[in-house]
């Protein structure tokens, strides 16, 4: 029997996407990163785009995106990913084009790019990973911060009459009127990384059909600054970080839930 | 058919980056460039290009930077304080070996400074700007019709080497009207870019990077860059002269400085001085050899510039004290005067009168 007729009758539970390489990441166990690379690979496999699709990569803990995700990827500046990524799409409408961002990324030295990148309504995927703090840097204080929180430049835990309180993105980008999707997810267990899949997927979507700009956030653990474990950092993601960010799909189909 | 217009510089950047099969534009309003952005806008989406005015400065060089990873010809434009802001960008692109071209169209500095022209952005041209070891080819126009074919050269420039290409004008020139014969031999396609991201269609999946973090890589990769500055600076250095041959005194400047240079050595010639000019077109890579050779046979050198003196630095480093260099300048926006080059040229070539004690 052939390895093809016999891998063909062989009924797979699970493998592992094809658009993830077999590279070993470098993430720390227990790391959101490791999750959302896993669920866009498996995204873009069922999506069956990966021969069309372009990704920016971040600054950040995912800065080595490309060598774990097999599509094309480029690298971008500390924050322009949105600009990076408008460049791309302008230039190849009729690829699939997303930006990976974590949250100091994004929505501090980034937040021009991704507001404006939104407001525009480029027909891109962010897929922004809010883990609450800078991984890549030592854990320092992101803009996604709790109050209360530490962090090695927050010691005392962030105070928000100083440092102002946590910004939320989603929200954010609600009140422009070209983004098309926008969601929250939370990788808090099995039922949050099935959500997260399907957010990507919708979000992918709505890219392929040409409806303009989608936006997933993922609540994500990051256990080393998070200061738990990783089971604990799960629970911190469920019920610290979800009380302050809303798990919700705040746009479909173009219009505000 | 030649065909003939009258246009600004700005313009004349504009039309010649059309013309050089730019797919894709970005920029942000600043004066005194703010025509050029109004040209793309008004004829990049008439050619179905793209334009888009971004964010900042920061957001326009990383569109750029996006354009170009995917294989396409792209350009930002911007004055002086823009420009700062997107030496960050500059250095990704140098390091990622991406082709793309920045225009300068510099003004009075340092801070907000003015609107007025100025060449106070030398150094920060030539000399890196942005971090890290690297090289930008910069390019300096001195007239309109230089602006559009120097662009048009630039894009050239950018693909042959995979790397930024820098155009750097002025306030006076970027704004001045003049005749311009606009380029009409068709241009050479791009060189197939078989590193660009595309999509992973027929082929392994590829991507582009400047962050190196495996020990010895990023030096392996300076080795190379370094090579291939050294193949740029051997074979692009460009430059005009006039009136060299019997000069006692020569000039040097680029740019609107050159313009007035020229005025003053008319003048100079007209008064029996002989006086010659070499007028950098490439400032990095910058004409040493051949200021060197020519200097050699002068009695002085006069380095004219609308700044404190930054030029004058490589001049000075290609004379290596062989020849007295001097300087004649304004800043902030100030153009030096024929009349205070003549002066100066004078006074460099006046007999020396030894002092008798009575
Ligand atoms: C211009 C610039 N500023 C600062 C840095 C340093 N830096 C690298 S990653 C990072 C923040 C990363 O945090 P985040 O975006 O939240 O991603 P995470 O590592 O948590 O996934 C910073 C500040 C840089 N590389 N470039
Ligand atoms: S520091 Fe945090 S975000 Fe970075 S790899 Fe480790 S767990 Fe992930």
């Amino acid at each position: 029997m052939s390895e093809s007729s016999e891998s063909s009758n062989r009924k797979w539970l699970y493998r592992k996407p094809r658009a993830l390489s077999d590279t070993p990441m470098h993430y720390c166990p227990g790391c959101g990163h490791a999750i959302v690379h896993k669920l866009l690979a498996e995204v873009i496999d069922q999506l069956d785009i990966q021969e069309e699709t372009v990704g920016v990569a971040p600054v950040g803990c995912a800065v080595l995106a490309y060598f774990y995700i097999r599509c094309d990827i480029s690298e971008a500046a500390h924050g322009r990913a949105g600009a990076v990524a408008t460049g791309i799409k302008r230039v190849l409408p009729g690829r699939i084009v997303f930006a990976y961002q974590g949250d100091g990324d994004l929505a501090a030295i980034g937040m021009g790019e991704t507001i404006h990148a939104a407001n525009r309504g480029e027909n891109i995927t962010v897929i922004f990973v809010n883990n609450a703090v800078y991984g890549m840097t030592g854990g320092q204080m992101a803009p996604t911060t709790l109050s209360g929180q530490k962090t090695v430049t927050c010691p005392q835990g962030r105070d928000p009459e100083t440092m102002g309180p946590p910004i939320r993105m989603c929200e954010l980008i609600n009140t422009l009127d070209r983004p098309y999707y926008i969601a929250r997810v939370a990788l808090d267990g099995p039922a949050g990384v099935r959500r997260a899949r399907k957010a990507l997927t919708t979000a992918f979507k709505a890219q392929i059909e040409g409806r303009g700009y989608s936006f997933v956030e993922i609540l994500s653990p990051c256990p080393i600054y998070q200061r738990c474990k990783p089971v604990e950092a799960l629970k911190f993601v469920r019920e610290r970080m979800a009380a302050e960010f809303p798990v919700r799909v705040f746009r479909a189909d173009g219009k505000s839930t | 058919m030649v065909e003939r217009t009258l246009m600004t510089g700005n313009d004349a950047i504009g039309e010649g980056a059309i013309r050089a099969g730019c797919d894709a534009y970005y920029g942000y309003p600043i004066t005194p460039q703010n025509e050029l952005t109004a040209y793309m806008a008004t004829h990049m989406p008439r050619l179905n290009r793209v334009f888009i005015q971004a964010e900042s400065e920061i957001a326009a060089i990383n569109m750029v930077f996006g354009s170009v990873v995917a294989g396409k010809r792209a350009m930002t434009s911007s004055s002086s304080p823009g420009i700062s802001l997107k030496q960050e960008g500059i250095s990704n692109l140098a390091a990622a070996e991406l082709p793309a071209v920045i225009v300068n169209v510099m003004r009075g500095g340092p801070g907000i400074g003015n609107i007025a022209p100025s060449q106070g952005d030398y150094f920060q041209a030539v000399k890196g700007g942005g971090h890290g070891d690297y090289r930008l080819p910069v390019l300096a126009p001195s007239s309109v019709q230089e602006s559009h074919d120097l662009t048009i050269e630039a894009f050239a420039l950018a693909d042959r080497y995979r790397t930024p290409v820098m155009i750097l004008t002025d306030g006076r020139i970027g704004q001045m009207m003049e005749p311009l014969r606009l380029h009409s031999r068709p241009i050479p396609p791009p060189p197939p870019k078989p590193w660009a991201l595309t999509g992973a269609k027929g082929r392994k999946s590829i991507f582009i990077r400047s962050l190196m973090l495996n020990d010895g890589d990023l030096e392996k990769h300076n080795i190379h860059l370094q090579a291939k500055f050294k193949k740029i600076a051997a074979a692009e250095v460009r430059f005009q002269e006039t009136a060299i041959e019997d000069c006692d005194l020569l000039l040097v400047a680029y740019g609107t400085s050159a313009r007035v240079a020229k005025s003053a050595l008319e003048e100079a010639r007209r008064n029996g001085l002989r006086v010659g000019l070499l007028r950098p077109i490439t400032l990095w890579p910058f004409p040493s050899q051949r200021i060197a050779m020519r200097s050699s046979r002068c009695r002085a050198v006069l380095c004219v510039e609308m700044s404190a003196g930054q030029m004058v630095d490589d001049v000075r480093l290609a004379v290596n004290g062989r020849t007295p260099v001097l300087f004649e300048g304004r800043m902030g926006g100030a153009v030096p005067e024929a009349r205070d080059v003549f002066r100066a040229i004078q006074k460099a070539l006046a007999p020396s009168r030894k002092k008798r004690t009575p």
